[in-house]
């Protein structure tokens, strides 16, 4: 029997809200014994790691990340996402349809899986598209590609627009009990955007976005969740007004979730000022009255999860005058310490439960805990450490973050996916010669 | 005097002070005219052609004909060497980026480009990978600042200071990048600016600019008014979307001689050109050029850019904006984290 015993850890368990320090053992993959007695239940050769106090914590599960393979390997393939997803301590990710060919085809969502099981690191999962094509019309095979692994249905940066596509969609969707996440933006006001509206876009002369965008279908698909039943999840909500209206929904028993991302808590709409590429998002990087917002809502568990929604983009597609630009950022390897670094009313327990536990629970994917029987998909880290985000030193194949040179706080030390160390980062520095 | 002219945003109230010094000098000797050159020539030709040495480029991805013209007679007047490019002759059209295309023109040794482009915020991108001085002719929906500093020079050769007039911009200021300017421009020079449009042409989010009154009913937005500054309808993609039909936008917000009544007596009335007539001006009125101050505001136009290329190159700073200052973001104070 394989054993692997990590002692003198703070021990993060969200589902407790407990931070203790102890020891952990992993037998074959799985969590063993936490605490009292796992030093104990060790043998004589079990590998033995000394955390130092170092903070043990359940693996992140990023439920919204873009990889770009297939059809866009110049942008960041599954191998480099995974090499960026480890060095962050995601464990497990799900990526969006929005590939090329589109995964609306069980073939796709096998290819995907097949290449992140052939990395043998982070784990990759995918949404399917909920309507072929992404067009927001017919329905996709749901049935057929949930069998074949599909975590949920979602048209990935395209909201479905067409109440009764959603209705059928929510409908459909909840006969195979399966979860459908929707980017909430409805397109005849948001259409021909490039950021907030408000007072700095018009004197960028740039086109708003208004947040009334982003409310209007949360609250239709709310409306509609009341007569359809199933599980609806927004992703990345950014304004007062959605965040309310999921709070409301939830005082009233539906079964809805939301996330947000990091950069919807760190920036705000001023972030575009001199046109500033890297910093063009979908939805719309808001204003400061709607960034605290979403704070809020991740202090009272509205807000469910964070997400990275990584979306890497390479220099063509940034070099642009920012109407031209596309959308997104890399978020996979400063999840974590954005996170740690802008929300300190959050404990280390309920950070990890935005980043961990709630995403596994929304997904129903066994990962997230500290729990006896769950794999060991485990991050240690040092939720002290400052460092400086540099984008040449970032894995992902693209470089658009617009934290550059940001001094944050948090560092994902080592990563363990079914008790494998998959990333260790004194190891990687030592083999560099880096300090 | 800053490194590049990419908008009125970014000018000191001495900047734009120098630009309208310096563009009553031209107007006064008439330097700015056809002729002068020839009559000079006789003269001493050295002060004459101060930018001999130079080489500008106008670059024009849009489709432009008075502020091009505009540009390149203020160049040739000032003796420089100047190239017209427009997009349906350019590389653009074959797919080439932005930035390579200005590059490709940099290798040419240029001093000075001049840029318009259909995108807000292209010429600052430009400017911050060229190490040539750029002026942007119009951005998009940003800024036209050469356009404003002539619309300041007239008024104040026709009304004689800046100050304290009560000045109403009329029409689309959603889509007018004139208007951004204007408004930037008349507020550092301390004017009263008001805005009158129906509600779908003004900003989205209402007040948008700090002591900028906004009126949507004409007759009051002109009442007592010094300058009446018109702005273009873009008839070709308004009707239906933003208001219903010229026919209706004429009966409230075409500029007749009943409603300049309500403004001062000896009101004058601007417009950027080119004028719709009957859509936001009366044809009679655009021909009125004791009230009208249209051909005032084309002439000054040459006046003024021969002045901005002038204080460019003579006192423009010569430091280059920072490498990598794209990926770069100042992060403001107030996202810093809270607590």
């Amino acid at each position: 029997m394989e054993q692997t015993l990590i002692e003198n850890a703070r021990l993060i368990n969200p589902s407790s809200d407990s931070d203790e320090t102890g020891s952990l053992l992993i037998e074959n993959g799985v969590i063993s014994a936490i605490g009292i007695g796992a030093s104990e239940r060790a043998n004589g050769e079990a590998l033995r790691i000394d955390a130092m106090g170092l903070a043990l914590a359940p693996g992140i599960v990023d439920m919204r990340v873009q990889l770009r393979e297939p059809g866009e390997e110049h942008k960041e393939t599954i191998s480099s996402g995974i090499a960026a997803a480890k060095a962050g301590g995601i464990t497990s990710m799900v990526c969006l349809p929005s590939t090329k060919p589109v995964i609306d085809d069980v073939s796709v969502v096998q290819f995907v899986a097949r290449r992140g099981r052939e990395e043998k690191g982070t784990k990759v999962y995918c949404y399917a598209a909920a309507t072929q094509g992404l067009r927001g019309e017919q329905i996709s095979e749901m049935g057929l590609l949930k069998e074949s692994g599909a975590l949920g249905f979602t048209d990935a940066e395209r909201t479905i627009q067409d109440a009764r596509v959603m209705t059928r969609v929510l409908r459909y969707a909840r006969g195979l009990d399966a979860l459908v996440v929707q980017h909430p933006e409805d397109r005849s006001l948001a259409e021909g955007g490039d950021m907030n509206q408000g007072r700095l876009a018009d004197r960028l002369g740039l086109v708003g976005i208004p947040p009334e965008a982003e409310a209007i279908i949360v609250d239709r698909d709310i409306r509609l969740l009341r007569g359809t039943g199933g599980r609806c999840h927004f992703a990345h909500l950014t304004t007062r007004a959605s965040i309310e209206a999921v709070r409301a929904a939830k005082r009233d028993g539906l079964n809805v979730s939301c996330d947000t991302a990091p950069h919807y808590f760190c920036l705000n709409e001023e972030a575009l000022k001199g046109y500033r590429t890297f910093a063009k998002v979908t939805p719309p990087l808001r204003s400061e009255e709607d960034r605290e917002a979403v704070i809020e809502g991740l202090l009272d568990d509205t807000i469910d999860c964070i997400a990275s929604d990584h979306s890497p983009q390479d220099q063509d597609s940034k070099r642009l005058p920012l109407p031209l630009a596309d959308c997104g950022m890399i978020g996979l390897e400063t999840l974590f310490a954005l996170s740690v670094t802008y929300l300190q009313d959050l404990s280390l327990p309920q950070i990890f439960r935005k980043l961990s536990s709630n995403p596994a629970k929304i997904l129903r994917i066994e990962s997230g805990l500290l729990q006896l029987g769950m794999p060991a998909d485990l991050l240690l880290c040092d939720p002290d450490k400052t460092w400086k985000i540099e984008e040449e030193r970032m894995r992902s194949k693209s470089k658009n973050t617009p934290f550059q040179e940001l001094e944050v706080r948090g560092l994902v030390m080592k990563t363990f996916v079914d008790g494998r160390l998959i990333f260790d980062r004194e190891a990687e520095q030592g083999a560099n010669g880096a300090g | 005097m800053p490194r590049n002219l990419l908008g009125i945003a970014d000018l000191k109230v001495s900047d734009i002070n120098a630009i309208l010094t310096r563009t009553a000098e031209h107007i006064k000797v008439g330097s700015h005219l056809k002729g002068f050159r020839h009559a000079a020539q006789t003269t001493s030709r050295k002060n004459i052609e101060p930018l001999s040495h130079l080489s500008i480029i106008n670059l024009f991805m849009e489709n432009s004909t008075r502020t091009r013209v505009s540009f390149e007679l203020a160049g040739k007047r000032l003796g420089a060497e100047v190239t017209s490019i427009s997009v349906a002759h350019s590389s653009i059209r074959k797919g080439e980026t932005l930035i390579d295309t200005a590059q490709t023109l940099r290798a040419m040794a240029v001093d000075l480009l001049v840029v318009r482009h259909p995108h807000a915020g292209a010429v600052q991108l430009l400017a911050e990978k060229l190490d040539c001085h750029v002026i942007n002719a119009g951005d998009g929906f940003h800024e036209h600042p050469t356009q404003a500093l002539s619309d300041a020079a007239t008024i104040q050769q026709r009304k004689g200071k800046i100050e304290g007039l009560k000045v109403a911009i009329c029409g689309d200021i959603r889509h007018s990048r004139v208007a951004r300017s204007n408004i930037l421009l008349l507020q550092k020079m301390k004017a009263q600016v008001r805005i009158v449009a129906p509600p779908t042409l003004l900003p989205d989010r209402a007040q948008i600019y700090d002591g900028v009154e906004e009126f949507s009913d004409m007759r009051e937005g002109l009442t007592d008014c010094d300058i009446v500054m018109m702005l273009r309808l873009q008839t070709e993609r308004m009707q239906g979307i933003f208001v219903p039909s010229t026919r209706e936008y004429f009966h409230f917000y075409g500029l007749d001689r009943e409603k300049l009544a309500y403004a001062k007596e000896d009101a004058l009335v601007m417009h950027p050109g080119p004028m719709n007539r009957g859509v936001e001006i009366d044809s009679n009125l655009a021909d009125d050029l004791a009230l009208n101050l249209v051909h005032d505001q084309v002439r000054t136009g040459v006046a003024v850019r021969m002045s901005c290329l002038e204080l460019l190159w003579l006192k423009g700073s010569r430091e280059l904006e920072q490498p990598n200052k794209d990926k770069v973001i100042d992060f403001p104070s107030q996202t810093r984290a809270l607590k």
